[in-house]
């Protein structure tokens, strides 16, 4: 009876392990993960979760009601130590060895680590228990100094505000945001946090961190200072990857794969038996040409499904090669992102992204006219619509031309 | 058959159903997944399935 063992238990690996049922595998599954939690899903770890509106049940991606439908077994709180691709072993933490036919690489990726070390009182959000430390120091009135501008640093410091404290975010780029979707439309993002009441101290870098919990000082490049009762660091994440150096596998900020989510080793060669999927596998898209490693909870769900048909019907190897998209929530913002905004040459907008009451789309051209990217806000029907189109290679104009029908039509 | 199941409340209109299979889904004005076909035939299962399954809120649920 064949195995497949699945090692990482967030979407990726739990997506993977379902999706092997779907595709007819009749084998063993075995499912291994360091955490002792059962498989919870991450976007609500900067949102709801954070908030306080959910407990480990609401976001829970499998039971173990679920899993022993699906004849899931379940290894949770070790951790995959050394993966022998020849030997197909795979040796876990607590001293158990794993022999499989298939093994799918789902480690994810962790927050970068804290560059500026504090005994206490200075947080990341990429776990459960990251969140839950968190929480406890949302405190109404209490100051809350958020470094980083991106989706994790924006979505925690729209559930702080929320929560009552007095936030702000730091950042050393101008409009952090721009980074994935221009400086122009990533300024509407600043007006954001301002219009909810979060100060930003953006093209402003942090110098070093003081004190403990409840008593912090962040100090920032241009020689000014920020009080703060808690601290969080959201400046990007890293492959958890160090656990496969010894095993032959070509790492590469990630474990590199081909388009059909199939590992390769360091010789260049495919590792039979070896898939990687999710935030810690950099794949090769066809049509961008080039290997990506991409941080989303769509691009992880995908290639879950992508590498799971692959190995039941490895005679009808499907391509990962997906139409790129991410949202965010923040504030009374539903944002929508499709494709590659920050390679347009020019974007229009439809509808309006400002004030109160924003509801409307901008729209990326590339070079040759064609639409490279979209971003909505609170318009999930023009995101659908950009994402087929982008699917299709639109033409631009024609994009900008459907999303203006759509605008009139609910006028 | 197998009996396929929205949450309407819960949908946030994330639109990866219909990706996934537009066929069986689609989204209304307001961003809301609307069902084109409640009744899903065996050999359509894994396909509508794994499109349920990339719902971000789980807001689909596909009937044994």
């Amino acid at each position: 009876m064949p195995t497949v063992a699945v090692v990482g238990g967030s979407v990726a690996g739990v997506r993977v392990a379902q999706a092997l049922r779907s595709e007819g595998h009749d084998g063993r599954i075995v499912l291994v993960d360091r955490e002792p939690h059962l498989p919870y899903d991450r976007p609500p770890l900067s949102k709801q979760f954070l908030a306080g509106g959910r407990d480990l049940a609401g976001v829970t991606l499998l039971t173990e009601e679920m899993a022993g439908r699906l004849g899931i077994e379940l290894r949770l709180g070790s951790a995959a130590e050394r993966l022998d691709p020849r030997g197909r072993t795979l040796r876990l933490a607590d001293g158990t060895t794993l022999d499989w036919d298939a093994v799918v690489l789902a480690t994810g990726a962790d927050a970068r680590a804290v560059p500026w070390p504090v005994s206490s009182g200075v947080h990341v959000v990429r776990c459960l228990d990251d969140a839950r430390a968190l929480r406890a120091e949302l405190v109404p009135g209490a100051p809350l100094v958020v470094v980083g501008g991106g989706f994790i640093g924006a979505e925690v410091a729209a559930t702080a505000r929320s929560a009552g404290c007095a936030v702000t975010v730091v950042d050393p780029l101008p409009a952090p945001i721009g980074r994935v979707v221009g400086p122009e439309v990533g300024a509407l993002f600043t007006e954001l946090h301002h219009r909810h009441g979060v100060a930003t101290r953006f093209g402003t870098g942090v110098a070093g961190i003081e004190g403990g919990s409840g008593r912090l000082r962040v100090l920032l490049d241009d020689g000014s200072s920020l009080g703060a009762a808690a601290v969080v660091v959201g400046i990007g994440a890293v492959p958890n990857d160090a656990w496969l150096a010894s095993s032959g596998l070509r790492i590469e900020d990630g474990v590199v794969t081909d388009e059909h989510c199939r590992a390769v080793d360091d010789a260049g060669a495919q590792a039979a038996g070896v898939y990687a999927v999710g935030d810690g596998a950099r794949s090769y898209r066809r049509g961008l040409g080039r290997h990506v490693r991409a941080e989303h909870w769509t691009n992880a769900s995908e290639m879950a499904a992508v590498a799971a048909h692959n190995i039941v019907a490895p005679e009808d190897l499907r391509v990962h090669d997906p139409v790129e998209y991410v949202w965010s929530d923040q504030y009374d913002w539903k944002i929508q992102i499709a494709g590659r905004p920050v390679e347009a040459d020019r974007h229009e907008l439809v509808g309006s992204i400002a004030g109160d009451a924003a509801r409307g789309a901008a729209v990326y051209a590339g070079a040759d006219g064609r639409l490279c990217g979209a971003v909505t806000v609170n318009w999930p029907k023009a995101m659908f619509l950009c994402r087929r189109m982008l699917g299709d290679g639109t033409m631009a104009d024609e994009t900008l031309g459907r999303l203006r029908a759509l605008d009139d039509a609910r006028r | 058959m197998h009996k396929l199941h929205a949450d309407h409340r819960a949908c946030q209109g994330y639109g990866n159903c219909v990706t996934g299979a537009p066929d069986v889904y689609d989204l209304d004005d307001e961003g809301v997944v609307v069902l084109l076909k409640e009744e899903i035939d065996e050999t359509e299962r894994s396909r509508v399935e794994e499109a349920a399954r990339s719902c971000p809120v789980h807001a689909l649920t596909l009937g044994g």
